[in-house]
């Protein structure tokens, strides 16, 4: 039993441990895949000595240590066999660190610039979310593959190119500071996000086999908020997945098709969550930074989060929120909400006015969306072969097969007479 | 003599458990809790949100500086406390050494300062 203790702490610890100092790794060697081959040395190592010898008292700067050992062997063998001296192998491992600084070392400064490395501009924004799950989130490559829904084989290709590109290019290793750091950080939080999302759309089906990618996100932005402080729009990201994972058991009836925001059983929504991605989100308006699109959603999510019904909802609030979200992200999607904000404000048929101002982006127009939302404002207005109109346009658009069912029995319910909803709200929003 | 008991804790630790890991801590914390309740010596007791949610003020020349995060930039974070009632130190530490978080962090005792009797 002790034994078992032991060794269920010592995996604890290696998983806790292996991003930093992987991170340190590829920092120091400037090569992703001898930083990997020599952790995994420095894992297997531990893994035989630690349930015997007990911890050391700096895990992290044991691992190192260790894996910086196997790659300058390595290096050192590669550059004999190349019939090079030694010393012209490989600059930046040439000399080991001393004991005492590596002791004192900071693995989170490195593992911060392993996140900036991971969401580099060069890369496209899904490669930098892989990237990410597998070097900083130490997802297995099967995982990976699994959460963006392709064979591994082709993960691992995709993976390869990119830590290719990044060496080739010269990894930067360092944490933009000043003018540059507002755009870069703004790609980590998307590449965050990009996973949160991923992870948020699959509720259903297939959600079974894929990793849990909300709760990594999650864990990101924790790490993230903890690496590099002060940062308004972080705090309001993680705020904002803590906000809307809260809603995670509501979203999905018991047959796992979606329920809408207004329907949701709110005494399943998880009060902790909202608290915390609340009281985060205050702490990021205190900062007084220019508010950024994330500051201004975790704002709407939470007046939806803390609101006890949709009808006891302050649409007025939601409505402003998004004006002030379209000054920052004028996004098809954003006005989309924004006219359903106003419908729901200022009445069904403001809110339809505004959604045929927006009838000339066709963005909008090709997406399924935009007419089930005025499908719901006409029913409303009892505009209902135009209501039956909107829900078939939606219908014809939409290739998920939930989504059909719900607009299916939409038009079933007009056509029966049904008087149409006070409030209906996508869940997204 | 009340004691505070304060739960230091390797956050980045916690955050590796997995889910099925954390339901089993926080049952043995439920135990520990009711326990405490059952011997009558529980005054108080909560968890913490994590660090990430954490504020330091100061107030600097007559200035309040806030700052991001706690104050302490040590590889522990304080994770939750219990006050305890207990005639002797000796029984406070019996009972911060039962605490689940001993197993994995530190438990710092620190006597209460009562001025009232």
């Amino acid at each position: 039993m002790a034994e078992t203790a032991r060794r269920d702490r010592v995996a604890l610890v290696l998983r806790a441990e292996a991003a930093g100092v992987r991170a340190r790794l590829i920092g120091a060697l400037r090569d992703f895949d001898r930083a990997e081959d020599a952790l995994q040395d420095a894992l297997t190592a531990a893994w035989e000595r630690w349930p015997v010898d007990g911890l050391p008292d700096r895990p992290a700067a044991w691992l190192y240590r260790v894996a910086e050992r196997r790659a300058l062997d390595v290096l050192r063998r590669e550059a004999v066999a190349a019939r090079h001296a030694p010393q012209q192998a490989g600059e930046a491992a040439q000399a080991p660190e001393p004991e005492e600084l590596l002791a004192l070392a900071d693995f989170d400064d490195d593992l911060l610039r392993l996140i900036f490395t991971c969401c580099d501009p060069s890369l496209r924004p899904e490669i930098r979310a892989a990237l990410t799950l597998r070097t900083v989130l130490d997802m297995s490559l099967e995982e990976v593959a699994r959460a963006f829904l392709v064979p591994p084989r082709t993960m691992e290709q995709r993976l390869l190119r990119a830590r290719q590109r990044l060496q080739r290019s010269g990894i930067p290793w360092s944490v933009p500071t000043g003018a540059e750091l507002p755009a870069r950080l703004n790609d980590v939080l998307r590449v965050a996000y990009l996973i949160f999302t991923e992870g948020y759309a699959a509720t259903s089906g297939e959600s079974l086999t894929r990793p849990d990618l909300c709760a990594l996100a999650i864990g990101l932005m924790r790490r993230l908020v903890r690496l590099q402080r002060g940062q308004a729009e972080s705090l309001a990201l993680l705020a904002l997945m803590l906000l809307q994972h809260a809603r995670a058991a509501a979203r999905s009836d018991a047959a796992g098709l979606p329920v809408l925001l207004a329907d949701q059983d709110r005494t399943r929504w998880d009060p902790g969550a909202i608290r915390q991605g609340t009281v985060l989100l205050e702490k990021a308006l205190r900062l007084r930074q220019p508010p950024g699109p994330y500051q201004i959603q975790a704002a709407i999510a939470a007046v939806h989060a803390n609101a006890p019904s949709a009808r006891d909802t302050d649409w007025q609030e939601i409505s402003a929120l998004y004006d002030a979200l379209c000054r920052v992200q004028d996004t098809p999607v954003v006005r989309l909400n924004r006219a359903v904000a106003i419908a729901m404000a200022s009445g069904a048929a403001a809110g339809l006015a505004e959604l045929d101002r927006l009838a000339a982006i066709p963005s909008l127009i090709g997406h399924h969306p935009y007419h089930t939302a005025r499908g719901a404002l006409l029913w409303r207005l009892e505009r209902r072969d135009a209501a039956v109109a909107a829900y078939r346009r939606a219908l014809g658009l939409t290739r998920n097969r939930a989504e059909a069912g719900f607009l299916q029995d939409r038009i079933e319910r007009i056509e029966a007479g049904e008087a149409g909803p006070e409030v209906q709200l996508p869940e997204r929003a | 003599m009340r004691y505070m008991l304060l739960i230091w804790e390797n956050e980045a630790l916690a955050a590796a458990q997995s889910e099925a890991e954390q339901q089993a801590v926080f049952a043995d914390y439920m135990t520990f809790t009711d326990d405490l309740r059952a011997r009558g010596v529980m005054q108080a007791g909560d968890p913490l949100m994590p660090s990430e949610t954490a504020i330091t003020v100061s107030v600097r020349d007559g200035r309040t500086i806030s700052t991001d995060g706690p104050f302490a930039e040590t590889r522990e974070q304080l994770g939750g406390y219990y006050i305890v009632e207990c005639d002797t130190l000796e029984q406070a530490c019996e009972h911060a050494a039962r605490i689940p978080g001993a197993k994995t962090g530190a438990i710092e005792v620190r006597p209460i300062m009562d001025f009232d009797g």
